[in-house]
């Protein structure tokens, strides 16, 4: 019987798994993709306006969880401890701002883009083309990144090359976004949803309940070990920490100003991010939009809550395997992530030991963050399928993410430049065609950076929520709650703002502008939390300017006055 | 529907909003970064009560915060008549 056991399951190996999981995922996504594919531009853009609270919920939980999320994260939180509290409080945070002060508005308006928004509130196309301009250059920024994951997920599991694996997922996220359009979309990403939650799940309860005990891991990482009886997990790890030279894993080494500055600007950003807000067009009333704002958010917290359990075992188990053992007795995962690159060993005393410490010198050991989740499992010696299976939610994170990006690059294109701006009287089927060819070349493009990653890949993502935060979260929250806000303010806001991020972004992570060290900070504040200051500026300036100039007409008010009452949503128009 | 119904709905919305605003504030800026060092003075099981909230307790509040809002304004929503 046991062996019948093991040669059916355990016989099949990580690598068959992984094709067996992605196979039944992938060919999901395309059923659902064809059964729910759009047939009117409405359709195409906000899923034709009648998706459920619960549905839409889900899908923005899909959406929002990217390959960042998914892969990266934890990683990150599990090198910078305490630090790592930015993101998620950052990545939460802005929800609330979404559920209180966007989302039910935004629905009220019923239109089918956030530049659509700020070009009829602000009753200009300028206005309209300069958030059509940050909204592409964010959301472009952003896909790249998801391709990339992609490819990495691909060349690590099914060990195709990298760039095969980017134009497999190039195909999958083309077939349904360009089929299916926000309708098709909607729906996939509910399945989405499913599969990178239980993905992310399963391995954190197993190494949950091997270290602590406890089968709940945001419980578990504050409880004891069961290897040491009466030793918190946190506690050691604050030790382990400590003892090689690094800064206590509670307390984190980043100043008070920036930590507080990031996480102000993530949440902001957030909140301020097309193709999260686009998410709450799809549903029907007002008080939909509210409370799938609140479903998201708890689907998302899920996730964000188990993310640091997993941070602070992977960590732990990570330490414990491999420092001061010899090279040559190191387990499987590490030679085979040695392959990919992500692990780097350097026997720079020549004992045969590694030495993983904090100080540069002497540390002969580099490990990519983002492996940390993908490892986990197999570090912590969890069975195969497991480990295929986290493979399958970080492509579920990944192309979810991609698909709700695409659709807003080709909502820009279509609706917001050639429908609103360049050629008004297109004809409902010719804008349906223009939404989908643009889909077809963003997904080119998107493709192309997942191949040949430009060096600021990582280093753009955190200027895509500081350029949201620095342009449309302003606008946006003074469009509603500021009727007199009139269009030569939100302009002049808008574009100061956003060109401040970039030359600071520019400056201190390219080295333009005569470049400069984390001595030369504007007040201590690191490029990713200088959104907050970008979008400081933008209020400031945009009510200076509306001081100076003349009050929007009487008609603007009233839509403003109007967007307040939740009845009489209508469906979301041209 | 009268405009000063219409105000009066919008005035209690903002202090809703703000309400729930400051107790955001308040988890994440305040128990989560501003007063750390204070709170990890204080622990629950394994956890430092100020890194707990950064990592954990803000993420549950601000899941509260957003169902607190959705109660609140459909209840505003039916005393205005504003539920249809």
């Amino acid at each position: 019987m046991a062996m019948m056991y093991s040669l059916l399951f355990e016989g099949i190996g990580v690598q068959n798994w992984t094709y067996i999981l992605v196979g039944i995922t992938f060919s999901v996504y395309i059923g659902i993709a064809i059964w729910s594919r759009a047939s009117s531009t409405k359709e195409f853009y906000v899923a034709g306006g009648g998706v459920s609270p619960l549905a839409n919920g889900m899908a923005t939980a899909a959406d929002w969880m990217s390959a960042a999320s998914f892969i990266s994260m934890a990683g990150i939180i599990s090198f910078a401890g305490y630090d790592g509290a930015v993101y998620l409080m950052g990545w939460t945070g802005g929800y609330v701002l979404l559920a209180l002060l966007l989302a039910p508005y935004l629905r009220k308006f019923g239109k089918f883009t956030v530049p659509d928004f700020i070009g009829d509130r602000y009753y200009s196309n300028t206005a309209r083309f300069v958030a059509v301009v940050c909204a592409l250059l964010v959301s472009f920024t952003y896909v790249a990144g998801q391709m990339r994951g992609v490819g990495l997920v691909f060349s690590r599991f099914l060990e195709v090359d990298i760039n095969t694996g980017v134009i497999i997922g190039m195909i999958i996220v083309l077939f349904y976004a360009v089929l299916g359009g926000m309708k098709g979309i909607t729906y996939t990403q509910v399945a989405q949803y499913c599969v990178l939650i239980f993905a992310f799940m399963v391995p954190a309860i197993f190494i949950s309940i091997q270290m602590t005990g406890n089968p709940i891991p945001q419980l578990g990482f504050g409880g004891e070990l069961v290897d040491e009886p009466g030793i918190y997990l946190l506690d050691k790890l604050d030790g382990l920490s400590t003892d090689l030279g690094f800064a206590e894993y509670t307390e984190g080494s980043k100043s008070l100003i920036d930590v507080f500055a990031i996480t102000f600007a993530l949440m902001v950003g957030t909140a301020g991010l097309p193709h999260v807000i686009v998410r709450f067009f799809t549903v029907k009333l007002v008080k939909d939009a509210r409370k799938s704002a609140g479903i998201a958010l708890l689907l998302i917290a899920v996730l964000y809550t188990t993310a640091p359990a997993v941070a602070v075992f992977a960590r732990t188990n990570m330490i414990e395997t491999v420092s001061n053992q010899p090279y040559n007795s190191v387990p499987d995962w590490f030679k085979k992530w040695e392959a990919t690159g992500l692990i780097e060993y350097f026997d720079k005393n020549n004992d045969g030991l590694i030495q993983y410490v904090a100080d540069e010198k002497n540390n002969e050991l580099i490990v990519d963050n983002d492996i940390m989740v993908l490892a986990n499992p197999e570090i912590a010696k969890l069975p195969d399928w497991v480990i295929a299976l986290v493979a399958a939610g970080a492509l579920a994170a990944a192309l979810s993410t991609a698909a709700g990006l695409l659709l807003v690059i080709s909502a820009s294109v279509s609706h917001d430049l050639i429908k609103k701006m360049i050629n008004p009287n297109i004809t409902e089927k010719g804008e349906l065609l223009a939404a989908r060819l643009s889909a077809i070349v963003a997904v080119c493009v998107a493709g192309y950076f997942g191949i040949n990653p430009p060096g600021f890949v990582a280093a753009t993502v955190a200027l895509a929520f500081g350029l949201a935060a620095a342009s449309f979260f302003p606008a946006i929250i003074l469009g509603i709650f500021y009727k007199k806000m009139n269009k030569e303010g939100a302009i002049t806001g808008m574009i100061i703002g956003v060109l401040l991020m970039l030359f600071y972004m520019t400056k201190f992570k390219f080295g333009w502008f005569g470049g400069g060290t984390k001595d030369d900070w504007w007040f201590g504040i690191s490029p990713e939390g200088f959104g907050s200051i970008a979008m400081i500026l933008n209020f400031i300036v945009s009510l200076s300017i509306m001081k100076l100039t003349k009050e929007p007409p009487k008609s603007v008010q009233e839509i403003v006055e109007n967007i307040r009452i939740p009845i009489n949503a209508g469906k979301a128009t041209h | 529907m009268t405009k000063s119904n219409a105000k009066s709905y919008w005035k209690e919305n903002i202090r809703y909003v703000l309400i729930l605003m400051f107790f955001w504030f308040l988890v994440s800026f305040g128990a989560g970064i501003l007063f750390k060092d204070f709170l990890n003075e204080f622990k629950i099981g394994g956890f430092k009560l100020g890194f707990w909230f950064a990592q954990q307790g803000s993420i549950y509040v601000f899941v509260i915060l957003i169902f607190i809002y959705v109660y609140l304004m459909n209840n505003l929503d039916k005393k205005y008549g504003y539920d249809v």
